[in-house]
């Protein structure tokens, strides 16, 4: 995404390529709006873990199910939404990674890792799957890119 | 870069050097394919070294979870060793730092079996 241009969005796969490639478009995105390092790191690990979630958990690999990344400026936030085309997320039946009846689970951390590198997630269902919406402040106190440490 | 290991034999421990990144995929299968085959060999004292593993997502950490249940039911035990700071950081906030036995230097995560 161009500095210069407020929101992009890409139509992409069900397959594992769309999973890598959608944390490489979010690095580049959070490259070229400033973030530290450590940041971007959090930024590109969320979206990834967004994306496993639209592409195993919501469209289930199917061929015919789309995943809809976008990236947008908005104010001092950059907002991520990614849109599954599934079966939707029922957020009640998310076990609390951290339980200790739930720590040696094989899995159950995405969304939990998501909403510790985002200063907020929010998750929605659609007419047709699931939306998630990944929002970080560029300027915030936590966010503080390059900009505000030099 | 996609996930390698390397395997190597130390005073009766196995040490599986891993490199690359541990992610939904062929990262997480290559992991967990290691761990069985070992395990199937008997081999039952294993650390991984994470010294060059410089990404892993939820996937690869529920991988590891797997590794280390699946060797402790089966008598053995499973180790880590040398996590970059990534990692650590997120076995921290996944509170799985307690869970692990992990070491910072080779020999005393071989002596850590006797």
């Amino acid at each position: 995404m161009a500095m210069t241009e407020q929101r992009v969005s890409y139509t992409l796969d069900s397959s594992l390529e769309t999973i890598d490639n959608a944390e490489e478009k979010a690095t580049r995105v959070a490259t070229e709006l400033g973030f530290a390092d450590e940041e971007i790191m959090q930024i590109s690990m969320a979206v990834r873990e967004a994306a496993v979630n639209a592409v195993l958990h919501g469209n289930a690999y199917a061929p015919d199910k789309k995943v809809i990344l976008a990236f947008e400026r908005a104010g001092g936030d950059l907002i991520i939404t990614i849109r599954d085309q599934g079966r939707g997320m029922d957020l009640s039946k998310i076990p609390n990674p951290l339980a200790p009846e739930n720590l040696l689970k094989t899995s159950g951390r995405g969304i939990f890792l998501m909403r510790s590198f985002m200063d907020a997630v929010e998750i929605r269902p659609t007419e047709s799957g699931t939306e998630l919406k990944l929002i970080k402040h560029v300027h915030g106190p936590t966010a503080g890119g390059k900009e505000a440490s030099q | 870069m996609s996930m390698k290991v390397a395997v190597r034999q130390v005073d009766g421990v196995t040490i599986v050097d891993c490199s690359g990144r541990i992610t939904l995929g062929e990262g997480s299968v290559i992991l967990r394919d290691t761990v069985r085959e070992l395990l199937g060999k008997g081999n039952k004292k294993i650390v991984l070294n994470l010294q060059d593993v410089n990404y892993i997502d939820s996937s690869g950490i529920g991988e590891l979870v797997s590794a280390f249940t699946t060797t402790k039911n089966q008598g053995g035990e499973l180790k880590l060793l040398n996590l970059t700071k990534k990692v650590n950081d997120l076995l921290q906030i996944t509170k799985l730092y307690t869970v692990f036995d992990v070491k910072d230097d080779e020999a005393s995560a071989v002596k850590s079996f006797k």
